[in-house]
């Protein structure tokens, strides 16, 4: 057998693995990697500016493209960089292979430069994660990598790789997948459990499906099967942040997002409800309210791949450990073999009708500044008038939550945002790796003017490698969604949450070779989003919005779902100790 | 504002899991990083070839927790199985101690006689003191040490618990 190195071995393997872009950037401890890498015909790297823009961008390509995303980087601050955004890539179930350099093995543990215990740091931020000691092994390692990270609940896996490793030889062939064989994700759920979820179904009178990130990480198949049951049942389907998309939010059974900022339907359905059918989300606490109050008169069923998710927050009736896919299938075709019709949701129609008549995302309008929920709906409007197909990111803060409230998502993997960790950061370079593995879709990141800096870096990226993207500032000179908090909470101290000594991001953006966009008012809105749209290559766009705009409605921390607050004028100004603890 | 405790509810997990570097560092963090209780833990390989070890925990807290750990044990990727012990049926679970004391006359005498009753065995002896070897269950030991701080206790090694299900059958 052919004797390889450690660096051809691991180049081999991605490229069997079906490999086509690594997020990285070189150092000493991955410069066998690197050469490895040059000028290889299939596999394209991606220069970025900071490893944790590498992340980020995988977790943009994984979402919108549905395959894992790989990111290569050094030891030490290399690795260290990759932190945040592997955590991200846990919290919201996303593939993602980090592959990084390591001292050599002989100085493992001797604080060598650039030395920092990779896989220690990194044991519970990953699905999993490797230090290779022998190259012999290393191609094991890598597949195994790969299967772990894209099947079950995906996540991401750090394969730790010392510099000796990438170097010396081992005899090399294409090696048979060899899982561990304790890692046995169940994808194929109890019939049993079906056919309790079916029954209560069928019986339902106020029957909602609480959707989540889980359908959209089963694949389209998911969201398919999904808008069929929901067809069949006629039941109302409510989505968390990470979900949205999976249905369409023009169809009549949509009752928009839930939760902290969800609809006052949604939350209010949730409520009221006395079947809950959750499809792949995980009863978070931005979504479930105070959770002695929460669905208080409902019998609640549960589909999650991930076991360690059921009866972790909510007790449910039944759980269903299963990808959802493979659930929904088994669901439809046993509601079609026992003949099931869809029960007369008429009653219930019609308090969900008297909930959405409090009109709750609507919004007050003085002519003389531009409402940042205008500017979403706005931006929808004027995205949906293209015709293309259109991916949405964010960054976090108020500006995420309008974008979640005032932009219909009608399919799956167009809507990319932090959701479980809220990484600020997250939304420009997920862009990048969006349009990385989406070259012909218009990729708009919607920032907020502090977010938007954490990563602004990457611009170069995009310039480098002339990647379209947009960055569609929601600029409140405020870290928004902090200001909030503080006016709902401490009477208005707003301690560091003003965006002092902001850059003039149109300069800024000239002096990246981007276009630079600035709108100023209401009449000029309509045009910078055309001009946007319509220029080719990178564009930044500074549009300056209310400043003191609060996000409604909102369910304070510590509250109900039938607590919400619906305008400012609800708002007191303090809260309670227990309150003010909850995150 | 005060901090809330929770009850708790003690539960003797057994766990195989491939005897690999940092397995016992990621079940351990698992346990720190998700606020669980870890009152002892043992290790050590168990099959020929020392591929496979049995890791025993006991921890403890509420049905609910004890049902997450569990879960959570049970998604590492390195983890073949995870038996709840306390739940699963019969079962035996020993602990083996050794007992240092120090005393004379009466109280060497008195040492002995309850190191008899406990079926405790002299490992050791000098003029002025004994180690004991016992084995039996946390409360035993814990019983045993209690009368021995009575008389001259100098110090103690725990192993932590192992335990297997009562029968013939593999678990
Ligand atoms: C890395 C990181 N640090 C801090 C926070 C806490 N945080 C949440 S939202 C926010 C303010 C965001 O401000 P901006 O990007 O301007 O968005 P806005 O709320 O104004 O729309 C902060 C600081 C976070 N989510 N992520
Ligand atoms: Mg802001």
């Amino acid at each position: 057998m052919a004797e390889k190195s450690g660096a051809d071995i691991l180049v081999e393997c991605l490229v069997d693995l079906g490999v086509e872009v690594v997020f990285g950037y070189p150092g000493g401890a991955v410069l066998p990697i690197y050469d490895a890498l040059y000028n290889h015909p299939t596999i394209r790297h991606v220069l970025v500016r900071h490893e944790q823009g590498a992340t980020h961008m995988a977790e943009g390509y994984a979402r919108s493209t549905g395959k894992p995303g790989v990111v290569l980087v050094t030891s030490g601050p290399g690795a260290t960089n990759a932190v945040t955004g592997i955590t991200d890539a846990l919290l919201d179930s996303i593939p993602m292979i980090v592959i990084t350099g390591q001292v050599p093995t002989q100085l493992i543990g001797t604080d060598a430069f650039q030395e920092a215990d990779t896989v220690g740091i990194t044991r519970h931020c990953t699905k999993h994660n490797y230090l290779v000691k022998d190259p012999g092994k290393l191609a094991g390692v890598v597949h195994e990598a790969f299967h772990i990270a894209t099947t079950g609940r995906p996540g991401p896996v750090v394969v730790d790789i010392p510099k000796n490793v990438q170097i010396a030889t081992a005899p090399y062939a294409r090696p048979e997948l060899k899982v561990h064989a304790s890692y046995h994700p169940q994808t194929k759920a109890d019939a049993a459990a079906i056919d309790a979820a079916v029954e209560m179904l069928a019986a339902a009178e106020r029957p909602i499906l609480y959707t989540g990130g889980g359908v959209i990480n089963s694949g389209p198949q998911a969201s398919a099967l999904l808008r069929e049951l929901v067809a069949l049942t006629g039941a109302p389907v409510t989505s968390t942040l990470m979900g949205l998309g999976a249905f369409p939010a023009s169809s009549d059974q949509w009752l928009g997002m839930l939760g902290m900022h969800g609809t006052y339907e949604a939350n209010w359905a949730m409520n009221q409800a006395d079947l809950i059918l959750c499809i792949g989300a995980r009863f978070d606490d931005r979504v479930t309210g105070r959770l002695d109050a929460f669905a208080p008169n409902s019998k609640k069923v549960h589909i999650d791949i991930d076991r360690s998710s059921i009866n972790k927050i909510v007790d449910v009736d039944v759980a269903v450990v299963a990808d959802v896919a493979s659930a929904l299938d088994d669901m439809i075709a046993l509601w079609k073999q026992r003949g099931h019709q869809q029960a007369d949701l008429g009653e219930w129609w019609a308090r969900i009708a008297g909930w959405r008549a409090r009109k709750s995302l609507d919004f007050a309008e003085n002519g003389a500044e531009i409402m940042p929920q205008r500017a979403i709906a706005d931006l929808y409007k004027a995205c949906r008038a293209t015709g293309k197909d259109v991916i949405i990111t964010t960054e976090v803060g108020q500006h995420q939550m309008w974008a979640a409230q005032h932009f219909g998502f009608e399919a799956p993997n167009k809507w990319l945002t932090s959701g479980g960790l809220g990484t600020m950061g997250y939304g420009f370079p997920a862009a990048i790796g969006a349009q990385m593995g989406n070259p012909d879709s218009l990729t708009i990141c919607v920032a907020g003017d502090a977010s938007v800096q954490m990563n602004i870096q990457e611009m170069g990226t995009a310039t480098q490698y002339r990647l379209p993207v947009k960055i569609f500032i929601l600029n409140n000179e405020y870290m928004g969604m902090v200001r909030q908090w503080q006016e709902l909470t401490y009477e208005s101290r707003y301690s560091n949450s003003y965006s002092d000594s902001l850059p003039d991001f149109v300069k800024l953006g000239e002096a990246y070779g981007w276009t630079g966009i600035r709108i100023e008012g209401p009449q000029e809105l309509e045009a910078g989003i055309r001009q946007m749209i319509e220029t080719p290559g990178p564009v930044i766009v500074d549009c300056r919005v209310a400043k003191l705009s609060n996000c409604f409605p909102m369910i304070p921390s510590g509250a109900a779902h039938t607590e919400m607050l619906l305008d400012p004028s609800q708002v007191e100004g303090v809260m309670s100790d227990e309150a003010k603890a909850l995150v | 504002m005060h901090i809330q405790e929770e009850y708790s509810q003690r539960h003797v997990l057994s766990l195989t899991v491939s005897n690999e570097a940092g397995i016992l560092a990621r079940i351990a963090g698992l346990f720190t990083a998700r606020g669980y209780n870890i009152d002892s833990l043992t290790v050590a390989d168990i099959t020929d070839d020392h591929a496979i070890s049995r890791i025993t925990i006991v921890t403890g807290g509420p049905p609910k927790v004890i049902d997450q750990i569990i879960a959570q044990l049970d998604r590492l990727v390195p983890v073949h199985k995870v038996t709840d012990l306390t739940e699963a049926g019969p079962f035996v679970e020993r602990e083996l101690a050794l007992v240092k004391v120090a005393g004379t006359g009466e109280d060497r005498i008195e040492a002995l006689r309850l190191a008899d009753v406990f079926r405790a065995k002299v490992v050791d002896t000098t003029i002025g003191s004994f180690i004991f070897e016992i084995t039996g269950t946390t409360e035993k030991i814990d019983n045993f040490v209690a009368l021995m701080r009575q008389i001259g206790l100098v110090e103690v090694g725990r192993t932590g618990v192992v335990g297997l299900i009562r029968g013939k059958d593999a678990n």
